[in-house]
């Protein structure tokens, strides 16, 4: 057997055996289904919170019963109320609140008062301040006399929702959602950052570990450093990818379960409203039989339609893309970690060297998540061609379309320099793990690149 | 003949010499002891027979062949600093370690099964190693380095951290690999150790080999005519042109005197002036021991 597959081995396999690494694979889903079911869970049943709230005018009635109840707060409308009396007594009654409205409104925008103890949530200040302004409209328009004034009203009222078509390059067109494109901007780049970030710290560890109990020594008498290094690298980049793929398949699991048992019966439209995004789509292919589509039509209609738009989202682009920048922006980073690894006697002394590693990687996130705003900026495009930044970057401009030869680019410097980086940081390694006791600077490992194997 | 040779090794770090011009040759089926004080240069020779690091310049031959990345399969290594997996059983380590060795899984197993039943650790192999004492972690790593057989194995400071009974145990086991046929270099602070095992030293100091040779023909040349007599009852000699005294000591009724010859004074000539003296019990050329002459080379180097 080949000497660096039985490292990969021992790598993946004392680490997937941990109770960590188990814990951590079954929890995460668990949690992450917990994150999309619960706030459903929550609109599901009734507001705990209930408010109920005066409403009261200075001597005149021109908004009786105009705010409509909501299913978070009932507006009960108290004639001939003085608001002195009510002050003191409010409590008592099971008032939130007092709303105290001037007839000087028409005319002042800020002559209405909302009376509480507690800061309002700002859900209940727009629905009031919505109801009220469609109020004086409506009032405002009474005042011109206009015949068939309602009917009127109901065939001006008009909505736009703008359809955003892509042009590839052979000239074909495809329906697409920017929302759609965004969130898979964001998880595309958030994910690629965790994971470089989360397994290239361990790499770091796992060298840190080694050189401290000294087992270093022996292996590198029987296996050339480089392969040490490599074996580790590769081995907790599978484990990586195996935590990967059981979340992908823990996540769908759970989801799928979740909708068919609990789910089932409620009013799907609720569901999605409080559903990402991009949760949304996929419940409505779940669940969207026929029968449904027609019972909740119009939301679930546009959810469907939302659905279709994600997937004519280059997929495979997408999935090969990640999977090309994830190798070589882990290859990238985890051999700079080993590196550092290999330089210090402890993990308190990685802090010097830390942070130049950490810059490139929080200001590519940073960059990703300005992606998402301008996809086509020069900044977007510098970064994503950079290849500390561009695998986090370019997986934020992805979906929303990059020329060919950009992705040519980033790819070729990408691999370039995660040679240039392993074969940097097999150099340092090398004369690294057996330094003990000697504080290491940028400027001394700069010259172990020079020393001979 | 030499199972293994080092000619004119020389390795520098930036500006620091670690070794200058080293050569050993060690033959086959022997002890050699690597002889030094601490930083004298020692741990980089052993790294370079190791294979972990080059030397600048300067060849390495193990059985008259240049030595290549491949006889790491061949050497067996036991550093100073004993390294273990903490969190991982003590036999899939053991496995691990005679893997990378180049042997096959179950070859290791069947080697494991002998040597912790001869060496009494049978119970250990499910433990975790860091629930283990340091002796007999130490005892762990003594198996995995002469696991896979190797024909030169390298002991830097092997007997550290065990008690005297299993002190013992491992320099018979020492002993027993070398009547097996194996060769040994031997690396150490402990000149008892070195006068009781190695047939062959070498004695590096600041990068530069200071002295070498067999153990028993050094000692014989740093012996300088110095003889020890011991005598029954309490008897006295004063030193005259042929001898000095150095040293005279009485208790049980026996007394022992050391004594410095003048150069081409015969010994028989040294035991009749003895006999005048009293009964002898014996008389025996007394030679310095390893110690006294290892701080004596290095001193008067510095």
């Amino acid at each position: 057997m080949n000497k660096i597959s039985v490292i990969i081995a021992r790598e993946y396999i004392t680490r997937v055996r941990k109770k960590s690494f188990i814990i951590m694979t079954i929890l995460a889903p668990v949690l992450m289904a917990a994150l999309m079911v619960v706030p459903t869970l929550l609109m599901m049943n009734e507001d705990k919170d209930f408010k109920k709230i005066a409403v009261v005018e200075d001597g005149s009635d021109l908004f009786k019963n105009v705010i409509p109840d909501t299913k978070d707060a009932d507006y009960i409308y108290l004639e001939n109320t003085d608001i002195k009396d009510l002050l003191k007594t409010y409590e008592q009654a099971g008032y939130y609140g007092i709303l105290r409205i001037s007839p000087e409104l028409v005319n002042t925008r800020n002559a209405i008062w909302l009376y509480s103890k507690q800061q309002p949530p700002i859900g209940l200040l727009d629905h009031i301040s919505g109801s009220l302004e469609k109020e004086i409209e409506r009032q405002k328009l009474l005042a011109y006399d206009i015949k068939n004034l309602d009917n009127i009203l109901k065939d001006v009222k008009t909505d736009v929702s703008v359809q955003t078509i892509r042009i590839d390059e052979s000239g074909q067109t495809k329906q697409t959602n920017t929302g759609i494109a965004m969130a898979l901007a964001y998880i595309g780049g958030f994910l690629m950052y965790m994971l470089v970030f989360m397994f290239g710290a361990q790499v770091m560890r796992g060298v840190i570990e080694e050189k401290i109990s000294r087992v270093v020594e022996v292996i590198v008498s029987s296996v050339k450093p480089v392969q040490l290094m490599m074996g580790k690298i590769v081995g907790i980049a599978l484990v990586g990818l195996t935590q990967f793929l059981i979340w992908v398949f823990l996540t769908m699991g759970i989801a799928i379960a979740v909708k068919s048992t609990i789910l089932k019966d409620k009013n799907v439209t609720e569901i999605a409203q409080s559903m990402p995004q991009n949760m949304m789509s996929e419940n409505t292919a779940q669940t969207g039989s026929p029968t449904q589509t027609a019972e909740v039509s119009p939301q679930l209609a546009e959810f469907s339609r939302l659905f279709d738009n994600a997937m004519n989202q280059d997929w495979l682009l997408i999935i090969l893309s990640f999977i090309f920048f994830f190798i070589t922006g882990y290859l990238l980073y985890a051999s700079v970690f080993a590196a550092i690894g290999s330089a210090v006697d402890n993990e308190t002394e990685t802090q010097q060297f830390m942070l130049p590693v950490t810059i490139p990687i929080i200001l590519g996130l940073m960059v990703a998540m300005g992606t998402m705003q301008n996809p086509e900026s020069s900044v977007a495009f510098w970064f994503s061609i950079i290849p500390l930044t561009s695998p986090i970057v370019m997986m934020a401009r992805i979906p929303f379309g990059v020329p060919y030869w950009q992705l040519a680019i980033s790819m070729v410097l990408m691999v370039v320099t995660f040679l240039a980086f392993v074969w940097m940081a097999a150099k340092v390694y090398r004369t690294g793990i057996l330094m003990y006791g000697k504080k290491t600077s940028w400027k001394e490992m700069l010259k172990w690149l020079r020393y001979n194997g | 003949m030499s199972l293994f040779e080092a000619k004119n090794i020389t390795k520098q770090f930036g500006n620091v010499t670690a070794l200058d011009k080293v050569s050993i040759s060690v033959p086959e089926k022997s002890i050699y002891g690597l002889l030094g004080p601490n930083g004298a240069g020692k741990t980089t020779l052993i790294r370079i027979i190791n294979q972990i690091t080059g030397p600048d310049s300067g060849e390495l031959y193990l059985n008259g062949k240049k030595l290549m990345p491949e006889d790491v399969q061949t050497i067996g290594y036991l550093p100073e600093e004993r390294g273990l997996y903490k969190k991982m059983k003590v036999g899939e380590q053991a496995v691990y370690f005679a893997q990378l060795k180049g042997l096959s899984k179950s070859e290791a197993m069947r080697r494991l099964k002998y040597w912790f039943k001869k060496l009494d650790m049978v119970d250990w192999w499910g433990k975790k190693v860091e629930e283990l004492s340091k002796g007999m972690q130490q005892k762990v790593q003594f198996v995995t380095t002469i696991l896979h057989e190797p024909k030169l194995i390298i002991f830097d400071e092997p007997f550290t951290g065990f008690d005297p009974v299993n002190a013992n145990t491992i320099k018979n086991e020492i002993l027993f690999l070398r009547d097996r046929g194996a060769t040994i270099i031997f690396s150490t602070h402990n000149m008892g150790s070195v006068e009781e095992l190695c047939d062959n030293i070498t004695l590096i100091n600041k990068a530069k080999t200071i002295l070498e040779g067999s153990v028993d023909e050094i000692r014989r040349q740093w012996a300088a005519n110095e003889y020890e007599i011991v005598f029954s009852g309490n008897v006295s000699m004063k030193s005259n042109g042929q001898y000095k005294i150095l040293d005279h000591q009485y208790d049980n009724d026996k007394s022992t005197i050391r004594l410095k010859a003048e150069k081409d004074i015969p010994v028989n000539e040294l035991i009749q002036n003895a006999l005048k003296s009293g009964s002898i019990i014996s008389f025996n050329p007394a030679l310095p021991s390893m110690n006294e002459i290892f701080i004596r080379v290095v001193e008067s180097r510095n």
